[in-house]
């Protein structure tokens, strides 16, 4: 088993926003997670990656066999849980090649600096290393780019489990192909596990995944193949479906 | 050599020995001897110290200007940079006598008491010159270095860039282990001629007991660019200085970039005031600082806006580390013409939170993660420094800021 998250209940500022979320993720597995927003899709995310803002009242997270649950997000990282951001921030004087390499367990300004692993690593989601490697985090990337930033940084991570956090939100059609198909083949080539948050089933035509769950009220409400909760969602809307299900039981 | 004609600046001098700043801490001079241990040969620790403020001590190199305590151990080595000459004032001094008229000029020795007591015990300083129409590509190095215990070391430096010449000075002030108390003065004057262009950075690196009171001036004239690099990493007891620059030729442009790192119970007062004289000069100050432990640290700003035309921009960036640090930013601008324009910006405020999670969140401790956001901030990018320098100033900001934030 990846992970195991067993009946976790999270506040923010004493406000309930998770309310008893179950979740299993095993080896290669690619699970999505969708829903209205507002679900608690993104609080879930980041409290899997240990942000300590959002205060876990009960339950436990297992990842890899090992209880995380009070775990700080760098100790999460290092044991293969990485997490790719809906909205990176931007950061001014730290350049992206720098970024990859510490990702990726190099300091750049100690080591001789070798600048091949973070060009291979740039090629994989498609970024022309001369044009962005001395680029400045983040800083005036579009959409596109942003994500593919966080996808190559968290490939030098070499990672065990992704969640990725609405990596196709402001993404246009050519942009999600490459973010599809590096990760895809990412997933692939390491059998590493996928969280895949998201509103909409384009990302996860290029996913495939094995399972889909939606969230409402802090809770997974539903969950089904990918063949069969899609075309649900895409004729009934996220609210008929849910209470389709909840009146069925 | 004639010193007569020094006289009355020594007199001017006497006046103004109890004439205190009007910024900053006043220092108590006779606590300092301008006695220097008697040495001739280079200490060993010399090369690493000069390395950490930029300059390389290297008999093979040219364009390097070193003085330790009161003494001058390298500078001959100007001749083999074409359009160049670099020299001890003094011997400047005897071979030009035109130079006397640069002398107190581009500031006025009776401006406090540490410009008066620099010139009653001045000890050497540097002469730079770019000859007219000379591009001088290779960064000249200058270095003053403080050996001995308690030394007051007060050079006079004077930097002309004739018309059309452009000049890159990288310069270096540090202090020896030996020297745990010490006082420096330097006073350095500027003359940007017509259309010269002179890139001055300078990197210190003092003791915890070291006071500094550099005082600078500066004139620049039609079409001139004077750039000035200030970066201070290491903790410092005390230092305030508050250089002035004069455009006073139509186009004139300076520019001052500060990259402060205050630490331990440094207390750090740096301004610089630009005088917009003429139609069409520009001037900008951008201070960038980083305040960790009891440090205090201001930054005054001035920019003087007297004729059509003209503009200047005033920014400081402040992060704090600590709650026992501090950080006031006090921007002043001047217009004495309606056709200026003047801005300021500042901006002080704590580590975003979300940026450390976020460099945390690739595996990264929290330690780790400040001190790169740290260096980030910080980071030189400085006009006319070269790469490897740029370098030297980034891998030491990082490893200075891992051992200073623990615990932050």
């Amino acid at each position: 088993m990846m992970l195991e998250v067993q009946g976790l209940y999270v506040s923010i500022d004493n406000r309930e926003v998770l309310r008893g979320v179950n979740l299993t993720v095993d080896e290669g597995e690619v699970v999505a997670i969708m829903g209205h927003n507002a679900s608690g899709k993104t609080t879930l995310a980041l409290t899997l990656a240990g942000f300590p803002q959002y205060n876990i009242t009960k339950g436990r997270i297992i990842f890899r066999g090992e209880d995380i649950t009070y775990r700080a997000i760098h100790e999460r990282a290092k044991a293969g849980l990485a997490i790719a951001f809906q909205s990176p921030p931007a950061i001014r004087g730290i350049k992206l090649k720098d970024m990859i390499a510490l990702a990726g367990g190099i300091n750049p300004w100690t080591s001789k600096s070798d600048t091949g692993f973070v060009e291979m690593i740039l090629r994989k989601v498609n970024m022309e290393p001369s044009l962005y490697m001395d680029r400045e985090l983040n800083v005036g990337f579009s959409g596109g780019e942003r994500k593919r930033s966080e996808l190559a940084q968290i490939f030098a991570m070499r990672p065990k489990l992704i969640i990725l956090d609405e990596i196709d939100s402001g993404v246009d059609i050519d942009s999600l192909r490459i973010l599809g198909g590096s990760l895809r083949e990412y997933l692939e080539a390491n059998r590493c596990s996928a969280i895949v948050i998201t509103h909409h089933r384009h990302i996860l035509q290029y996913l495939k995944p094995n399972k889909v769950h939606i969230m409402s009220n802090g809770r997974i409400v539903l969950s089904g193949s990918y063949e069969e909760l899609i075309p649900k969602i895409e004729a009934l809307g996220y609210e008929a479906l849910i209470k389709g299900a909840t009146a069925s039981g | 050599m004639d010193e007569g004609w020094r006289e009355k600046f020594k007199l001017r001098a006497m006046e103004a020995l109890n004439k205190k700043a009007p910024f900053g801490n006043d220092v108590d001079l006779s606590r300092f001897t301008g006695q220097a241990v008697s040495r001739d040969a280079i200490p060993d620790d010399a090369p690493d110290k000069a390395l950490e403020v930029g300059i390389e001590l290297s008999e093979k190199k040219s364009g390097i200007y070193f003085q330790l305590d009161h003494s001058v151990i390298l500078s001959q080595l100007a001749s083999r940079i074409k359009g160049l000459e670099l020299m001890p004032i003094d011997d400047a001094l005897s071979k030009y006598d035109w130079l006397r008229q640069y002398y107190w000029k581009a500031l006025s020795v009776e401006q406090d008491k540490y410009t008066a007591t620099a010139e009653l015990n001045r000890t050497k300083g540097y002469f730079i010159r770019a000859l007219a129409n000379e591009k001088i590509t290779q960064p000249v190095q200058a270095c003053l270095f403080i050996d001995s215990e308690g030394l007051l070391q007060a050079p006079h430096n004077i930097i002309i860039a004739e018309e059309g010449s452009e000049i890159n000075i990288v310069t270096g002030c540090t202090v020896g282990d030996r020297a745990k108390r010490a006082a420096h003065l330097g006073i350095t004057e500027f003359y940007v001629k017509k259309n010269a262009k002179v890139i001055f950075t300078m990197i210190h690196s003092w003791g915890e007991e070291t006071y500094v009171r550099p005082r600078t001036g500066a004139i620049v004239e039609e079409g001139g660019v004077f750039i000035s690099n200030y970066v201070l990493i290491k903790p410092v007891r005390d230092i305030q200085t508050y250089p002035t620059v004069y455009l006073l030729g139509r186009g004139a442009k300076a520019k001052f970039n500060s990259i402060i790192y205050a630490s331990k119970d440094s207390i750090i007062d740096l301004g610089n005031r630009i005088i917009l004289m003429e139609e069409g000069s520009s001037g900008e100050s951008v201070f960038k600082v980083v305040a960790t432990g009891t440090s205090k640290v201001y930054n005054r700003g001035q920019i003087i806006g007297q004729s059509r035309d003209t503009k200047g921009h005033l920014e400081c960036r402040g992060m704090i580390l600590c709650p026992t640090a501090s950080i006031t930013a006090i921007p002043e601008l001047i217009a004495e013409h309606s056709d200026t324009e003047l801005s300021h910006e500042a901006a002080i405020g704590k580590l975003q939170e979300e940026q450390l999670h976020y460099i945390m969140s690739r595996g990264i401790p929290p330690d780790e993660a400040i001190s790169i956001l740290v260096k980030g901030f910080l980071d030189p990018g400085l006009p006319g420094l070269p790469e490897n320098l740029q370098a030297e100033i980034r891998r030491r900001l990082f490893i200075i800021d891992k051992s200073l934030t623990k615990g932050v």
